[in-house]
């Protein structure tokens, strides 16, 4: 199976933003990308818009549902939230959705800074798990994986890999 | 279950994670590296609107003291709380222990309550070590000072204070000023500093303050204040622990400031930008003047702040390699089974 480009991706989402932002009504969203892989896609989306807005980062291993299987991540970082979120619009970014829990957690955590105004979720690959009731707002591309098969970001040069775990 | 290695130190679990605290001997730097990290995030959790993430929600910690507490005490109670830990304090002291109760036994009924996670401050070294060997393998044991032995807590958050203040430890020369004979506190900074690479770690005090075998830790011994202050990045004072001492170690409070208290004019034997810390309470006018401890060089109630988030990383770190060890275990039993 071939993956796409994902610097092809980033640009038809620079513009399906631009269109959900403008049909919402939007005018100036905060960004936030999910450490790791959500912040390298969240850095050249916003250099495709050409802005210069700060971006926050979010690292999610205080809000995982899996602590009491997995531990806690060896290598979390603190989340910088260079703005308000209390009464903002949102554009949450993250690099692969799959089962969307990762989402979950990173809106728990958002709404322990404040009560944003809208969230609008934004992400490079959907792998289509629907393990949770999560949509993405505006999406690179929607693949179908076999349950043996991962795909794996590496940035800040966004490329992407196909990783077979029956190897 | 399998029994216990007996190379590997109490305080791991098999795959080298943290499953008790209980000192810093034999820690390696990379894991005190990882503490001090987990920290930083958890510093940032305590500046937001909510200072709290769900992380040990529906967990049980249990505060165990045998001694007095107020810092140490408190600054744990709240950071379980910011994990969203359910807390119960014990003050042994007041309760069953004087009215016959022993050590095991108090214990054994918390862990009848459920409880995941002890935090033991005792007046006995090794008292913690003993717990975590004996009464509950699958509790989690933190260590909140025991004796004379270790307080690796404050340990690790004197260590976070030096490092987000001096950035590092490489180029350090870090002090360690007043009663070294009755100080858990200065054993773990001895311990730690020396694992993170302090190349100069001094400890100041009368000879009658000095534990015996004090080179083992690789400082440098004065004597004398203005002489071993010289040029020092970082000084740690310790607090004159009168309660424990027995016979006539010092002449008086009087004759100790004199010679050892830190005063504006001893600190400006220290480098300009040097830090003052003491792990409190403070006893003005015994060890510290008034100007240093509320002056510039300071950093005494950020210790309080940082000692919140080490807490809150020692408690999940700890809670992680728990059950990080059960499934382990659980892994192995079921594998035996099968052949």
């Amino acid at each position: 199976m071939s993956l796409p480009n994902p610097a092809e991706l980033i640009s038809q989402m620079a513009t399906r933003l631009k269109a959900h932002l403008e049909h919402r009504g939007i005018s100036d969203p905060r960004f936030i990308g999910i450490r790791t892989g959500g912040v390298w896609v969240a850095q050249a989306l916003l250099k495709e818009l050409g802005s210069d807005e700060p971006l926050g980062t979010l690292d999610v291993s205080f809000y995982r549902d899996d602590f009491s299987q997995n531990g806690l991540h060896p290598q979390v970082r603190p989340s910088v939230l260079p703005f308000e979120i209390e009464g903002q619009h949102l554009v949450l970014i993250d690099d692969v959705l799959m089962s969307g829990r990762t989402i979950r957690a990173a809106m728990n955590e958002l709404f322990d800074y404040g009560r944003p105004a809208s969230v609008t979720l934004v992400c490079l690959l959907d792998l289509d798990a629907g393990e949770l009731p999560i949509r993405p707002n505006v999406v690179g591309a929607t693949l179908s994986l076999a349950a043996h098969e991962r795909v794996k970001l590496s940035g800040p040069e966004l490329a992407l890999e196909l990783q077979d775990l029956a190897l | 279950m399998t029994p216990l290695d007996t190379k590997r130190p109490l305080q791991l679990n098999d795959q080298g994670q943290l499953r008790h605290f209980l000192s810093l001997d034999g820690l390696r730097r990379e894991l005190l590296t990882e503490i001090l990290d987990t920290a930083d995030s958890f510093l940032e959790v305590g500046a937001r609107a909510v200072k709290k993430v769900p992380l040990l929600r529906g967990k049980t910690v249990c505060n165990v003291f045998f001694e007095n507490s107020t810092r140490t005490r408190t600054t744990f109670e709240l950071a379980a709380q910011r994990l969203s830990a359910d807390v119960i304090t014990l003050n042994v002291s007041t309760s069953s222990a004087s009215k016959g109760e022993t050590l095991l036994d108090t214990l054994r009924n918390l862990e009848a309550m459920a409880a995941d996670m002890f935090v033991v401050r005792h007046g006995d070294s090794g008292a913690a070590h003993f717990i975590a060997e004996h009464v509950c393998p699958q509790v989690a044991i933190i260590n909140g000072g025991d004796g004379r032995h270790a307080h690796p807590t404050q340990g690790m958050l004197d260590m976070l204070t030096i490092r987000r203040h001096k950035g590092g430890f490489e180029n350090l020369s870090v002090a360690i000023v007043g009663d070294i004979l009755h100080s858990r506190v200065a054993r773990s900074n001895m311990l730690a500093l020396k694992t993170l690479g302090c190349p100069d770690i001094r400890v100041i005090a009368p000879k009658t303050l000095l534990p015996i075998g004090i080179e083992q830790y690789g400082v440098k011994v004065y004597t004398d204040m203005t002489e071993g202050l010289k040029d020092v990045d970082v000084v740690i004072m310790l607090r004159l622990q009168r309660e424990r001492m027995t016979g006539g170690l010092l002449p008086s409070e009087g004759e100790f400031y004199r010679l050892f208290g830190l005063t504006t004019a001893r600190l400006a034997g220290a480098k300009p930008d040097a830090i003052v810390m003491h792990p409190g309470p403070i006893n003005r006018g015994v060890e510290i003047e008034s100007a240093v401890a509320d002056g510039p060089h300071s950093v005494i109630l950020n210790q309080v702040t940082y000692g919140i988030a080490i807490r809150m990383a020692v408690l999940s770190m700890a809670m992680s390699g728990q059950t990080a060890q059960r499934q382990f275990e659980q892994g192995q039993f079921e594998q035996e089974n099968a052949q």
